[in-house]
C-alpha cells in the first residue's frame, strides 16, 4: 500500500528527541497521563529527555500573589533546557502556560525578561521552543503518522474534546490556532476513529484553578460542562490537562459520573498498546465499563 | 477618597492599558464566574479608573476569578482583565489590605513556601497543612484517601538538588513588595 503524505506533513521535519517537563501533577495525581505520554512516544520512536532537576512552575499560586516569581521560577527550567537546545514538551497546560509566559518575556527582552535572567543567573539564547504536548503530537508528529499506527480504531466511542483554558489563552502567549474555535484535538481524535460529538463548551473553564481553594465554584463549572457533554451525546470527555482532569473527576455531583480520558491514553489505546489497561485503574471515575461495552477493553 | 494614582499602579503591575476600556462588557458577558461576583470584570476596570482602591483590595471578586483568560481573549482593546485582577490580588497581599478570602492567601502562601523549601509541590504536605491551617479537616478526605490508596500521590516529598538556585530566585523575584516594572 502506498503511503500518501500531505504537503503539509512533508514540510514538517520529523524530530526524534525532545526535552520533557512533566511538572508536579504528572508525578502524582496524573501518573496515568505521564505513563501514557511515555508509552506513546516510545511507540512513535521519539525520545523524551526529562529535564534534570526541574522545579515546580508555581502554578496558580505565584500568579496569585507574586507575578515576578511566577515568571522567574519557570526561568530556571528554561535555563536547564537551553543546555541541550532541544524543544521542551510540556503536557500539563498549566505548566505549559507558565513556561510559555516566561519564554515570551525572555524573547521580547522586556524588563521582566531581564529580571528572570538575573534571578536565575543565565542568559537566554532562544535556541529552543516551549511546546505543548498537543501541538507536538498533532502538528509535528502529525495526524497522518498517528492514523497509520492505529491498530484498534476507537469506533463507537462517543466523546467530546475538551481544551479548557490555559492551552488557548492568553492568545498572545499561547499562539494557538483559533482560540475561540480550536480544532486540533477533534481532528486528532477523529484520526483515532473516535465518534466525536459536536458541542460548544470545548474551551470553557472547569474552574480547576479554584478546585482546592473554592471547591464550590469549581463544582458549578464542572457540572455545567458534564451536563453539556451528556446533552451532546458523549459517553466520555477527553482532556489535555491534569488540572482539568482532576477537577472534572473530583467535582462531579452525586450519581453516575462521566468518565474522562487524557488524549494520550486514547492514542495508546488506539495504537493497541498493552500498557493501556493499567492506566484505567488510576482514574477516579473508571472508564472500564464503557470500554468493555465497546469491546475496546477485554 | 479616590486614589488617583491607583490606575498607574495597576497599569504598571498588570501591564494592561486600563484607560482604553470603553465598557463594552464583553469581558463580563464571557466570565464564567460573574454570577458569583459583586462587580464583575468590567466594573472592576471602571473602579480602577475611578481610583476606588480600598473597595477593590477588600473585594471578594478578585479571589473568585478562575484565571480562565476569556475576558482578555475577547477584549476589543486587548486589555487582559484577568491580569488586572491578578495585580489587584498582588497589591492587596503586598499592602496588607483587609483581604476578603484569607483562606486563599493561606493556600497560595503554603504552596509557594513548599516550593521554596523543596523546589516542587507535594500534594499531601500542601493539603494537610492547608486543612490544619484553615481547620477544614474533613473536606475531600474520601477522594484524597483514594488517591493515596491508588499510589498516585507520593507520601514523601520530592526534593530537588538546586535549592540554592531556588533561594536565589525567591530572593530576587519573591520579596513581598517587589513589583515588576512595565515590560516595554
Amino acid at each position: 500500500m502506498a503511503i500518501n503524505l500531505s504537503d503539509r506533513e512533508l514540510a514538517v521535519p520529523q524530530v526524534k528527541e525532545y526535552s520533557y517537563y512533566p511538572g508536579c501533577s504528572l508525578h502524582s495525581t496524573a501518573l496515568e497521563f505521564n505513563e501514557s505520554v511515555q508509552a506513546v512516544f516510545k511507540a512513535l520512536d521519539i525520545k523524551l529527555y526529562e529535564l534534570e532537576d526541574w522545579n515546580c512552575c508555581s502554578a496558580a499560586s505565584a500568579t496569585t500573589l507574586n507575578h515576578a516569581l511566577s515568571l522567574a521560577l519557570p526561568g530556571r527550567n528554561l535555563a536547564i533546557a537551553q543546555k541541550s537546545g532541544r524543544d521542551v514538551v510540556i503536557p500539563c497546560t498549566g505548566c505549559y502556560n507558565r513556561h510559555k509566559t516566561t519564554e515570551r518575556e525572555l524573547k521580547r527582552r522586556s524588563a521582566a525578561g531581564q529580571m528572570v535572567e538575573q534571578a536565575v543567573g543565565f542568559s537566554y539564547q532562544g535556541n529552543f521552543e516551549v511546546r505543548s504536548l498537543l501541538d507536538v503530537i498533532g502538528n509535528q508528529v502529525g495526524l497522518e503518522a498517528l492514523r497509520r499506527r492505529v491498530q484498534k480504531p476507537l469506533n463507537g466511542l462517543k466523546v467530546v474534546g475538551y481544551y479548557g483554558c490555559l492551552l488557548l489563552r492568553p492568545v498572545e502567549v499561547t499562539q494557538f490556532e483559533n482560540p475561540e474555535r480550536p480544532t486540533l484535538l477533534n481532528r486528532l481524535l477523529a484520526a483515532l476513529g473516535a465518534d466525536l460529538q459536536p458541542w460548544s463548551y470545548a474551551s470553557d473553564c472547569c474552574g480547576g484553578d479554584q478546585t482546592l481553594v473554592k471547591p464550590e465554584i469549581a463544582a458549578r463549572l464542572v457540572n455545567r460542562l458534564v451536563e453539556h457533554a451528556r446533552e451532546a451525546g458523549a459517553d466520555a470527555m477527553v482532556t489535555v490537562c491534569p488540572l482539568c482532569q482532576m477537577s472534572l473527576e473530583m467535582r462531579q455531583g452525586a450519581g453516575a459520573k462521566l468518565p474522562l480520558f487524557y488524549f494520550t491514553e486514547l492514542i495508546g489505546l488506539a495504537f493497541g498498546l498493552a500498557e493501556a489497561s493499567s492506566w484505567w485503574k488510576k482514574h477516579l471515575v473508571s472508564p472500564v465499563g464503557l470500554l468493555k461495552s465497546l469491546q475496546l477493553e477485554s | 477618597m479616590p486614589d488617583f494614582n491607583f490606575i498607574d499602579q495597576v497599569n504598571t503591575l498588570s501591564e494592561q492599558p486600563i484607560e482604553l476600556c470603553y465598557h463594552c462588557h464583553k469581558c463580563t458577558a464571557g466570565c464564567p464566574v460573574v454570577d458569583q461576583m459583586e462587580y464583575g470584570p468590567d466594573r472592576i476596570l471602571r473602579m480602577v479608573q475611578f481610583g476606588e482602591k480600598d473597595k477593590l483590595l477588600q473585594s471578594e471578586d478578585i479571589w473568585v476569578c478562575v484565571g480562565c483568560e476569556t475576558c482578555g481573549a475577547r477584549c476589543p482593546n486587548e486589555i487582559d482583565a484577568a491580569r488586572v485582577l491578578g495585580a489587584l490580588r498582588e497589591i492587596a497581599f503586598a499592602e496588607n489590605a483587609a483581604i476578603a478570602e484569607p483562606g486563599a492567601v493561606k493556600f497560595h502562601r503554603l504552596f509557594l513556601g513548599l516550593v521554596q523549601r523543596t523546589g516542587r509541590m507535594h500534594e499531601i504536605s500542601l493539603l494537610a497543612l492547608h486543612k490544619l491551617w484553615t481547620l477544614n479537616l474533613f473536606s475531600d478526605l474520601p477522594a484524597g484517601a483514594r488517591l493515596i490508596m491508588m499510589g498516585k500521590v507520593p507520601l514523601k516529598p520530592s526534593i530537588i538538588k538546586g535549592r540554592s538556585e531556588i533561594a536565589r530566585i525567591y530572593a530576587t523575584a519573591g520579596s513581598k513588595k517587589k513589583q515588576v516594572p512595565n515590560g516595554d
